[in-house]
């Protein structure tokens, strides 16, 4: 079969729990078209461990012990810490890292059944909305090789849109997984904080990073959010002690009367009229299946900026300052004293934006400031939060843009961080909240590059979120089309 | 408010970075760049208003599990070694800080 790497997540394990392919099969196909490394997307492959792991999972079909998703190949986002693929974060201070064991949502994966391809580019330590902050070099959107897949988890969006692997990991702190899902045209969600362990997940900012899917559509990532999530409370003090649940068993329900809330914050004039077009048409699809539109207001919407770009750095200065030279990684070869090996091996270790949040964050936490920037953030939050929850009761789901624009060309904003930063506006509301949050192919913008649609749920309503895209995406074809470079 | 060349300075060494003359000169220009987005913020009354540390506690009573003190990990000392920089007999190797 020779589209096998067009299939989706779905149909693959159709065809391997019915033996009509082998998982060595699927494997080498991906394998094969990984070869070269199209895009940069991939930071470490291994063609020997994941043909040993099809092997595996082959034995497993054969015998009757098979996951449900067994012999479908994956491919994780590198800031989870895998045992037989090298682990960097994008970052040249774990350059050559191997991590003594497996994140829980890789092992979760492997236990249902998936293959590992290896491990995806991203910005260096997940810092970033254009994978521009790799060490290992920027991604390339396969929509247009001049443009930026988006960040932070840019290889894991191009992987899926160029027919790389079926389906990847990302992690979502300030929209990383959400915004190149939408610059890259596939579909990806970010469950409600504290649904997937972040037990091996390497740390940015801890209160924030979630884990989640990302595939081309939402049928697709209930398979594996479901499989991912589910409490780790041994391993992760901020993991919620809930059950697993199948969000696949609801895709199909009726949006007849869902309440979808428009926040007129994510409508003003920063957004480009391509991306305004596509949301509105996907608005009207919604109408068509039976939704109502809901006007609500998100008041903080723009303060989001600023007390995310507090709290991400300052928890980021905390969780970084482990990457010193001595346990692990890159440590500088001259230096006078141990004060002096760490100073030098950090400047040499990370890259600027890297060292741009660690001061930051170090200035925001230091003595005199802490009350009036950390505290003040934190408040903030909470206000955020519950904006949130005044708007939940006049709507059941929020829909807006996921960014203000298709993805930028290359070094556009590059010498402007703080341009970068005013781009995660729509992302950044949910992720302070710690709600669930998704983006959907809604169609196309300037240049024919891909445009998402965002949806927003209230707590623990993934089921729902992608019950609504799962609808969506039966009435449009977005989802399903490809780059022109696509062979 | 405005950072200073000095602060730059401080907030390097607490942070443990090196910054050459032309980083710090880049990094004092893109902070103060970023702080005047960060002015909104300080308007904001938050009089009354408990900090956030879990999101969900929005909407639920959070509180953070400790796990009872016993080990749980099996010794895995040469694999947790594996990718240190300096290591003897099972120790990590650092500079000399004791004279």
């Amino acid at each position: 079969m020779s589209d096998l790497h067009n299939l989706s997540v779905k149909a693959l394990a159709t065809l391997l729990q019915t033996k009509e392919v082998s998982a060595v099969e699927v494997a080498t196909r991906f394998l094969a078209r990984m070869g070269g490394n199209p895009h940069n997307a991939f930071l470490d492959i291994d063609s020997e461990v994941t043909l040993a792991q099809a092997q595996a999972s082959d034995a497993k079909l054969a015998d009757g012990t098979a996951g449900p998703l067994e012999g479908v190949p994956v491919a994780h986002k590198d800031v989870f810490v895998t045992r037989d693929f090298a682990t960097t974060a994008g970052s040249k201070i774990l350059s050559g890292y191997r991590s003594p064991f497996d994140a829980t949502v890789v092992q979760r994966l492997r236990t249902a059944g998936m293959v590992t391809l290896g491990k995806l580019n991203c910005d260096e330590f997940a810092m970033g909305s254009a994978n521009e902050n790799s060490a290992y070099g920027p991604v390339q959107n396969p929509w247009d090789t001049a443009r930026v897949p988006g960040g932070s988890s840019g290889g894991s969006a191009a992987a899926v849109a160029a027919g790389l692997a079926p389906a990847a990991t990302g992690t979502d702190t300030g929209g990383s997984i959400r915004q190149p899902a939408s610059f890259c045209g596939i579909t990806g969600i970010k469950p409600t904080y504290g649904r997937a362990s972040r037990y091996g997940m390497i740390a940015y900012a801890s209160s924030l990073d979630q884990a989640g899917p990302m595939a081309r559509s939402a049928e697709d990532c209930a398979l594996l959010l479901s499989a991912m999530c589910g409490g780790d409370i041994d391993r992760d003090s901020t993991s919620l002690d809930m059950p697993t649940e199948d969000f696949s068993a609801t895709l199909n329900n009726s949006l007849e009367g869902l309440r979808i809330g428009i926040p007129k914050e994510f409508f003003g004039e920063g957004l480009h009229a391509d991306v305004r077009a596509a949301v509105d048409g996907a608005l009207r699809k919604y109408e068509k299946l039976g939704a109502k539109l809901v006007p609500i207001s998100l008041p903080r919407t723009e303060l989001s900026i600023p007390v995310y770009y507090i709290i991400a750095p300052a928890e980021a200065s905390s969780n970084l300052s482990r990457f010193d030279g001595v346990k692990f990684g890159h440590r500088a070869k001259d230096y006078t004293d141990l004060v002096d090996m760490y100073k030098k091996t950090r400047a040499e270790g990370f890259g600027n934006e890297v060292k741009r949040r660690i001061m930051t964050g170090a200035y925001v936490l230091s003595h005199g400031y802490y009350d009036a920037y950390y505290l003040q953030a934190q408040k903030i939050r909470r206000m955020i939060a519950d904006d949130f929850q005044n708007a939940f009761k006049e709507c059941d789901v929020i829909a807006g843009p996921v960014a203000p624009s298709v993805a930028w060309k290359f070094g556009e904003n590059a010498n402007d961080p703080v341009a970068d930063y005013l781009a995660d506006i729509f992302t950044l509301p949910a992720s302070l909240a710690g709600l669930p949050g998704m983006s959907v192919p809604a169609g196309f913008g300037a240049g024919g590059m891909p445009v998402g649609l965002q949806l927003i749920g209230n707590y623990f309503k993934e089921a729902q979120l992608l019950n609504a895209a799962h609808r969506l995406q039966q009435a449009t074809d977005f989802h399903l089309r490809k780059p022109s470079t696509l062979a | 408010m405005s950072l200073t060349p000095q602060d730059i300075a401080r907030i390097a060494n607490l942070a443990r970075l090196e910054l050459k003359p032309d980083e710090s000169e880049r990094m004092l220009t893109q902070i103060n760049g970023f702080f005047g987005i960060v002015e909104a913020m300080q308007a904001v009354d938050t009089t009354g208003i408990e900090p956030m540390a879990h999101p969900v506690a929005a909407i639920q009573d959070i509180t953070l599990r400790l796990r009872p003190d016993v080990a749980s990990e099996p010794n895995q000392r040469d694999l947790n070694q594996q990718s240190a920089p300096a290591v003897e007999r099972g120790l990590f190797l650092v500079p000399k800080v004791i004279e």
